[in-house]
C-alpha cells in the first residue's frame, strides 16, 4: 500500500510514548489490546473515534520516552495508516520501521496540516497532497539501507533473508 | 584528525578502523538484554527469525524487574514466558525475586557491562553503562531478537555533543542534579540522535553511582548514548567485578564535535523536574512548598547504594511527615543486603517509610505505589511524563535522594539545608 489517504489527528510537539500506551497496559503485549489504549493519556477518546487509514501528524520528538516497541505496535493495530512528524525520537523511528508503521519525517507538513485535512500519502516517493488545497510537502527520504529494510517488511524478515543466505 | 569516544567504541564493533558521524555500520554485540516488558515481544519476534539457537547465551541478559514480584497474572504469564525462553536457550544471566535487581543497576554490579563495549537494551535507559565507558544504547523489542539470534546489529554513527562540568560540587548535589541541569538546557530533544559525552573536574569528583546516574538520563536529553571516559575510579569499581577482559577506549582532545558546553557547577541549587518534562528543571528553592502525598527512593537512576546513603544521612532520627507515604526501594538485592547490613533500612523503617525488594515498580506507574487523581509525588526516578506514575491527573517531580529525603519529612519540596537540626 504505497499510495493511501486519510484524515489526519494532530498532535503537538514531544508526545512520548506514556502517552501513546501507558504503562499500566504494558502487562500485555496483544496488539489488539494496545490499540484499544492508544494515545489514551493524551486524548481519552481518540482510540474510539478512529477510522482505519486515518493518519496522525505531530510536531517535533514524536515517540520520545521509553523504548517499548508496545507503541508503534498500539498505533498500527489501531489501524493508523502513517505518523508524520518533524522528527521522530530514535528508538520510536527504530522501532517503527522494524514492525513495518509507515513514518515520515516531514517538518512543512507538519507545520501546514491541521486536525480533520485530508491527504494523499506516497510512501514511495515520500510525497504528502493536502486532498482540498492541492498542496505538496516533501518527506526526508530514507537511506538506501533503511529503503533495504523497508521493503523487506521489517527488520525480523530482513534478517531471516540474511540467516537463510549463510 | 581525532575520533570521539563513541566513534572509537563504534568503530571496534564494526571492525574498522574509523566511522564518522551519519555513517551506518553493522557492530557486534558485546551484551543484549531485555525485561519482562520487552523480552516477551523479543521472544516472540526471535521465533519468526528461524535459528535454532541464541547468539552466545552468555551474551544474553534477561532481567523480569518491571512488573515483578508479578503483579498480576498477565504480568505473571510474561515473566513465565522469559523463564521457559532462558531455560530453553541455557540463557546464563536470568535472574528473578530474591537474585534480581533493576536491570540497570544490577549489570554493572555483576560486571557484565565493561568498557569498550557495545551493549544494546530493550529499554532505553540501557545508556546507563555509558558512565563505564561502553557505547550502550536502548533498542525495541524487534531488534532486541536480531541481536539474540545474530550477535550483530545496525546504528547510525551520532554525532557527539561534549559537555565539560567545572567548578566544585555544593554539599547536598550529586549526578542527579547535573544531569538535570543540562537535560533542563538541552531541552527533551536537545541531543536527540547524538551521543552526550560528560567531561571535565565535576565529572571526574563523582564516585561512580553518580556516574550512572548521569549516563542514565542522558536519553531524557534525546541522546543515543551518555559516555563517561573510564579512570582510576571505573577501573576500581570493575576490580574483581568484571566478568570479561575489555580494553579502554578513550576519545581524542582534537575530535571534531558537533557542540561543545561548559557548565559551571559551583553555584548550582539542587535541581527538580517539574511536570510534565525531564526538562522542565527548577532550582529546588523556585519549587518550595510544592505539598507531596508520596516521595519514591529508587530506581535505575537513585536506587544504588550511595543514593540510600545520602537518603539515610537526612532520614536519621527524622520522622516521615504525616501526610506523606515514603517508599524506598534499593536497586538489587545486593544494595538492599548492604543497606541492612549499614543499618540503613533501620533509619528508613524508624522514620516509617516502606521498604521494598528491588523493583521499577512505581517509577513507570506499574506497581508499588500507583498515584491517585490529583495526588502529588516527588521521586527519584527518571521522568514525569502526564500518567507516568499512575493517574493521568496525578504529578511527578523529579529530584535528587537528598532533596527527596527531606522533602518527604517536611511534606512539601524543600532544599535539605532548610530542615534545620534534628531535635
Amino acid at each position: 500500500m504505497a499510495v493511501f489517504s486519510g484524515k489526519i489527528w494532530k498532535f503537538g510537539d514531544d508526545v512520548d510514548t506514556d502517552a501513546i500506551i501507558p504503562a499500566r497496559y504494558l502487562n500485555t503485549s496483544d496488539p489488539a489490546e494496545l490499540a484499544r489504549h492508544c494515545m489514551e493519556d493524551a486524548d481519552p477518546t481518540f482510540s474510539a473515534k478512529l477510522s482505519p487509514g486515518d493518519i496522525i501528524v505531530a510536531g517535533k520528538n514524536f515517540g520520545c520516552g521509553s523504548s517499548r516497541e508496545h507503541a508503534p505496535i498500539a498505533i498500527k493495530a489501531a489501524g493508523i495508516a502513517c505518523v508524520i512528524a518533524e522528527s521522530f525520537a530514535r528508538i520510536f523511528y527504530r522501532n517503527a520501521i522494524n514492525i513495518g508503521l509507515p513514518i515520515l519525517e516531514a517538518a512543512e507538513a507538519s507545520r501546514c496540516l491541521a486536525e480533520g485535512d485530508r491527504v494523499e500519502v506516497d510512501l514511495e516517493k515520500g510525497e504528502i497532497r493536502h486532498l482540498e488545497k492541492g498542496e505538496v510537502y516533501r518527506a526526508v527520504p530514507f537511506p538506501p539501507f533503511m529503503q533495504e529494510l523497508i521493503a523487506a517488511g521489517g527488520l525480523i524478515n530482513y534478517v531471516r533473508q540474511k540467516v537463510k543466505a549463510t | 584528525m581525532g575520533q570521539t569516544m563513541a566513534e572509537k567504541l563504534l568503530a571496534r564493533a564494526a571492525g574498522k578502523k574509523e566511522v564518522a558521524p551519519g555513517e551506518l555500520i553493522n557492530a557486534k554485540i558485546d551484551l543484549a538484554l531485555g525485561n519482562d516488558i520487552t523480552a516477551p515481544v523479543a521472544i516472540k519476534e526471535f521465533a519468526r527469525i528461524g535459528v535454532e539457537k541464541v547468539f552466545d547465551p552468555e551474551r544474553i541478559a534477561l532481567i523480569p524487574d518491571h512488573f515483578t514480584p508479578n503483579k498480576d497474572i498477565a504480568a505473571a504469564e510474561q515473566v513465565k514466558l522469559m523463564r521457559e525462553f532462558a531455560r530453553r536457550y541455557g540463557i546464563v544471566h536470568y535472574y528473578e525475586v530474591g537474585r534480581m535487581g533493576v536491570e540497570h543497576a544490577l549489570l554493572p554490579e555483576l560486571g557484565l557491562v565493561l568498557p569498550g563495549e557495545v551493549i544494546i537494551g530493550a529499554d532505553s535507559h540501557t545508556c546507563t553503562y555509558g558512565a563505564l565507558g561502553a557505547f550502550a544504547t536502548g533498542v525495541g523489542s524487534t531488534d532486541l531478537a536480531a541481536a539474540m539470534a545474530t550477535g550483530e546489529l545496525w546504528f547510525k554513527v551520532p554525532p557527539t555533543i561534549r559537555l565539560v562540568f567545572t567548578g566544585e560540587l555544593p554539599p547536598l548535589l550529586g549526578g542527579k542534579d547535573l544531569i538535570l541541569y543540562a537535560i533542563g538546557r538541552l531541552g527533551v530533544d536537545g541531543a536527540r540522535y547524538a551521543a552526550l559525552e560528560f567531561t571535565g573536574p565535576a565529572i571526574l569528583a563523582l564516585e561512580m553511582d553518580g556516574r550512572f546516574t548521569m549516563s542514565n538520563m542522558a536519553i531524557e536529553a534525546g541522546a543515543k548514548a551518555g559516555l563517561i571516559a573510564p579512570d582510576a575510579k571505573t577501573e576500581a569499581y570493575l576490580q574483581g567485578r568484571a566478568r570479561r577482559p575489555y580494553t579502554v577506549l578513550r576519545g581524542d582532545a582534537d575530535a571534531p564535535v558537533l557542540a561543545e558546553h561548559y557548565i559551571d557547577v559551583s553555584t548550582l541549587e539542587p535541581q527538580v523536574a517539574a511536570p510534565f518534562s525531564p526538562a522542565n528543571v527548577h532550582p529546588v528553592s523556585s519549587l518550595a512548598g510544592t505539598v507531596l502525598d508520596q516521595v519514591v527512593i529508587g530506581s535505575c537512576t537513585n536506587g544504588r547504594l550511595d543514593d540510600l546513603r545520602e537518603a539515610a544521612a537526612i532520614l536519621k532520627g527524622r520522622r516521615v511527615h504525616p501526610r506523606v507515604r515514603l517508599l524506598v526501594i534499593p536497586a538489587t538485592q545486593a544494595v538492599y543486603r548492604q543497606a541492612l547490613k549499614e543499618g540503613l533500612l533501620e533509619i528508613f523503617i524508624a522514620a516509617e517509610a516502606a521498604v521494598s525488594t528491588p523493583t521499577c515498580g512505581p517509577c513507570l506507574g506499574g506497581h508499588m505505589g500507583i498515584l491517585a487523581e490529583g495526588e502529588v509525588a516527588l521521586a527519584t526516578t527518571n521522568r514525569n511524563f502526564v500518567g507516568r506514575m499512575g493517574h493521568p491527573g496525578s504529578k511527578v517531580y523529579l529530584s535528587n535522594p537528598a532533596v527527596a529525603a527531606a522533602s518527604a519529612v517536611a511534606g512539601a519540596i524543600i532544599h535539605p539545608k532548610e530542615l534545620g537540626e534534628v531535635k
